[in-house]
């Protein structure tokens, strides 16, 4: 968990600095909003995850967003098909930056059991990915800890990074048209 | 005990300019702070992942709207039914008579709604 003691600080008397990209970024772990995007089994370990026995809400997670314009963290728990491929690239390239993806369970993952003509062999053909849980399905434990590492990530992450031309790069490469200056269409 | 004056509330004051100040200058320093980018499927209005199609603004057949007021008048009719059941034999015969006189008046309107056609589904 971040908090505020990790924070490297310069202290005086009466006054203390710290760095602007460090103080967001701590404020953005501590306060990261989930979009789940539940398909199956792997969902349920994720309510689990959001009951009062593991409480994600400690995390600061406790708001759900069931619209990809206010959510941080798409959770994709669950087979995603072929079909439902462009779908989840949608809700991906909807939600405001700064976003992360936390890709829970081996279907998501990887596919996983369903090594089939339908399913999508990993949701990292389609989006970016930060974080993998392993698991079939993982159990809340694991969630948590994968929650904790996109924490680590958001935590290094700088302001600039969503501007970079390697994020617009990155994006590319799964043909995710951006425009980093432009106005709202 | 001191006296009541309207400095007295100065403390009151500086609070809420502190809770307004907070709020407006949060909205400010986030509008700054924050990563802007655009793309066209991200400016979209829709956000349920799937492509929009049609218009929501055509004619709906005005059989629908015949059908659902007609259910509300005559649900409101029976509505009317409860007190009378409630008080049916303090009303006496006198009642008996204003409710088939109520009834009638309902009844004249279904035949004369039944002879012009509202209900026909299918014309």
């Amino acid at each position: 968990m971040g908090k505020i003691e990790d924070l490297e600080t310069i202290n005086g008397e009466g006054y203390q600095l710290t760095n602007l990209d460090k103080a967001i970024a701590l404020a953005r772990a501590n306060s990261v909003w989930p979009l789940p995007f539940a398909t199956s089994c792997c969902g349920i370990e994720f309510m689990a995850t959001m009951g009062s026995a593991y409480d994600l809400s400690r995390f600061g997670m406790e708001r759900m967003s069931f619209t990809p314009r206010q959510a941080d963290l798409l959770i994709v728990a669950g087979t995603i098909s072929k079909k439902l491929g462009p779908v989840l690239k949608r809700v991906y390239e909807q939600m405001a930056e700064p976003k992360w993806v936390l890709s829970v369970g081996a279907c998501a993952c990887s596919g996983g059991i369903f090594d089939t003509y339908s399913v999508l062999q990993g949701i990292d053909r389609i989006i970016p990915v930060d974080v993998y849980v392993p698991g079939c399905p993982p159990r809340p434990e694991q969630i948590i800890e994968g929650v904790m590492n996109i924490h680590e990530l958001v935590k290094k992450e700088s302001n600039r990074r969503r501007y970079s031309e390697e994020y617009k790069h990155l994006l590319g490469t799964y043909q995710i048209e951006i425009d980093q200056h432009g106005e709202a269409k | 005990m001191e006296t009541a004056s309207s400095a007295n509330y100065l403390p009151l004051l500086m609070q809420i300019a502190v809770a307004a100040g907070f709020v407006i200058f949060t909205l400010f320093v986030t509008h700054i702070l924050t990563p802007r980018i655009n793309s066209v499927k991200k400016d979209d209005n829709f956000e349920c992942g799937i492509d929009a199609q049609g218009n929501a603004r055509f004619p709906v057949s005005i059989r629908y709207f015949m059908t659902a007021i007609l259910f509300v008048l005559f649900d409101v009719e029976v509505i009317f039914f409860y007190p009378y059941a409630v008080n049916f034999y303090e009303l006496k015969l006198e009642g008996l008579l204003a409710v088939i006189m109520f009834v009638g008046f309902f009844l004249t309107g279904f035949y004369y709604i039944y002879k012009k056609g509202a209900l026909e589904w299918e014309k």
